[in-house]
């Protein structure tokens, strides 16, 4: 039962074969069994669940519930919950409890969801691997001596380990593609503005997406239903149409146009990794769809861009965690400024503090032109190569990482290599579209994840191949054995 | 661009950021390493290139001057640390 997608217990629900209720309590018996070797969540709020549950299950008796009504999901910890602590994975912010709710929370709340508890993050989401989290390393469920990508890595973990039938993640550089490939589930980063970033706690506002992490394709239609839109309270949401992500998830795929990046199938992508890929352009070939070539010749590229541009808005971001305001602050300051350093050394870990000095080293005095408008000069030759792209093909399919997940600590050691992890994702923040990883097939036991990628606002059409491919492939289908 | 231990001291004075001495080496050699990967970006000509502040182009939005936000300083509060008489309490760092 706790294996299935909210489509399938959405129906159950409906039919009365269970409550919300023991769903709920089924999820928290697993939670209380499993997280001590995941540390997948960071908070687990059973009191309120089940009363949320109970609400649910009124709801549905009274015949005024939506499909996601009564099925417990997760946030990640960047989500600002009312009542509920909202860390960020971070010590700044460990003893955080916001007096309202993201947007996006508000938002699933109305749809009647259950909220089970907070997802462990890497630190502000700055991490391809959940090892910079305050709070530990999440585990990978597949095997636990390996990460589960990061920055969303406690919520596809909950997934993909039935912590949970779904999840919010954020994705600045990768955060929720990654996690989804390595944990072997779904995941969509939407067109920037699509979601909401009002009670998100911001890390590069530019390129930070909140997104959907689930087991199908359709049930990230329906949580897409749920959380878009625009909304008055963040200046950066864009004001577009909400269209019915559902609606085009039946459609053939018959004369659908794919584009095959050669800067992504080259001899340096691990050639298992490519076979599983070319299998399932088969799967999508059998299915009416046609292959290209395109050229993206800025991507390699985008590493250095986000590297200056996110860091840099991180720098202007993370400047309100000062000691003062809220979060952890230092013991017995001796001056103003001893306690704004100390309360940020001490509250920060490594690679926050590393991201937040390259950020105010590009923005200063003499290297801003050097720096940040160059890495903004390059975001729109990364964006024109796409619009390029897009000219001749519906969408892009690639890898989603270049490999499965890998062990933890495995590359700690060397900031730029793990920067590297993030390779075939980070494009698609700088320009803004979306794109999507789903499972494509199994190498050594592990998960290997595809990318699809398509122009602004084309997040239907990547959730129709993406369900057209699951309609006829079982890799979302598998479970890990944990 | 390598950086010496002067240069990330300036840094992190300018970030408000402690780093401990026996770590200065460790930091500075990381860093130098990001901004020796980041120097990619300057083999590639953009003198034509205009910036790119938003993926879409878009405008910052504009609301009519009012007041939406109503008080909820009593809610504000609870969340704080220390309070006293409806002010927020903060420790005595000014000298």
């Amino acid at each position: 039962m706790l294996s299935k997608t909210a489509a399938e217990l959405s129906q159950a629900l409906s039919r009365k074969e269970l409550s919300s209720v023991e769903l709920t309590q089924a999820f928290l018996d697993r939670i209380a069994t499993l997280n001590p070797t995941l540390n997948a969540y960071i908070t687990v709020a059973a009191e309120q669940a089940l009363a949320q549950a109970a609400q649910a299950d009124d709801m549905l008796a009274a015949g005024t519930g939506g499909p996601l009504t009564g099925i417990p999901m997760a946030h990640k910890d960047i989500f600002c919950t009312r009542g509920v602590l909202t860390t960020c994975g971070s010590r700044m912010l460990h003893n955080f409890v916001s007096p309202y709710d993201a947007t996006v929370v508000e938002r699933l709340q109305s749809a009647g969801v259950v909220m089970l508890g907070k997802t462990n993050m890497d630190e502000f989401a700055m991490g391809s691997s959940n090892e910079t989290s305050y709070y530990g390393a999440v585990r990978n469920p597949w095997d636990t001596q390996r990460v589960p990508g990061g920055s969303s890595g406690g919520s596809a973990a909950a997934v993909a380990a039935d912590l949970c039938v779904m999840a919010t993640g954020t994705d600045t550089g990768g955060s929720i593609r990654q996690p989804a490939s390595f944990c072997g589930i779904t995941g969509l980063k939407p067109t920037y503005g699509r979601v909401s970033r009002f009670g998100m706690i911001a890390f590069a506002s530019s390129l930070d997406q909140a997104g959907p992490l689930s087991k199908s394709a359709e049930d990230a239609a329906l949580m897409m239903n749920a959380m878009a839109g625009t909304d008055l309270r963040d200046s950066t949401s864009l004001d577009h149409p909400v269209e019915d992500f559902t609606a085009l998830l039946q459609n053939s795929l018959s004369g659908l146009r794919i584009g095959l990046p050669k800067q992504h199938f080259t001899a340096d992508l691990n050639p298992a990794v490519q076979q599983i890929l070319q299998d399932a352009i088969k799967v999508l070939e059998g299915l009416g769809a046609s292959v290209s070539e395109v050229d993206l010749p800025h991507n390699h590229l985008s590493v250095p861009a986000y590297y200056v541009v996110a860091p840099a808005e991180a720098s202007a971001n993370l400047s309100r965690f000062d000691g003062v305001r809220f979060g952890y602050r230092c013991e017995n300051p001796l001056n103003l400024e001893d306690l704004y350093k100390r309360s940020r050394g001490e509250g920060f870990g490594d690679e926050v503090k590393r991201r937040i000095m390259v950020g105010t080293y590009a923005l200063s005095a003499g290297y801003y032109d050097a720096y940040y408008k160059k890495a903004q000069k390059i975001r729109r030759l990364i964006k024109q190569d796409f619009d390029d792209a897009f000219r001749d093909v519906d969408v892009i399919l690639g890898p989603t990482s270049p490999h499965t997940a890998f062990k933890l600590g495995e590359k700690n050691s060397d900031p730029v290599t793990m920067y590297l992890e993030d390779i075939y994702t980070i494009a698609v923040n700088l320009a803004g579209i979306p794109g999507m990883s789903l499972p494509a097939g199994m190498l050594n036991g592990l998960p290997i994840g595809m990318q699809l990628v398509g122009p602004a606002f084309s997040e239907a059409r990547l959730l129709n191949v993406a369900h057209q491919f699951q309609l006829n492939t079982n890799w979302h289908t598998m479970r890990p054995e944990v | 661009m390598a950086l010496d231990n002067s240069d990330v001291e300036k840094i992190a004075h300018l970030a408000r950021l402690e780093i401990n001495q026996s770590d200065i080496d460790e930091v500075t050699g990381r860093i130098s390493n990001i901004l020796a990967m980041i120097d990619q970006m300057q083999d590639v000509d953009t003198n034509a290139v205009s910036p790119m502040a938003h993926p879409f182009d878009a405008t910052q939005r504009l609301r009519p001057d009012l007041v939406t936000e109503s008080n909820q300083r009593d809610e504000l509060q609870k969340i704080a640390p220390a309070t006293q008489d409806g002010l927020f309490l903060v420790p005595k760092v000014i000298e």
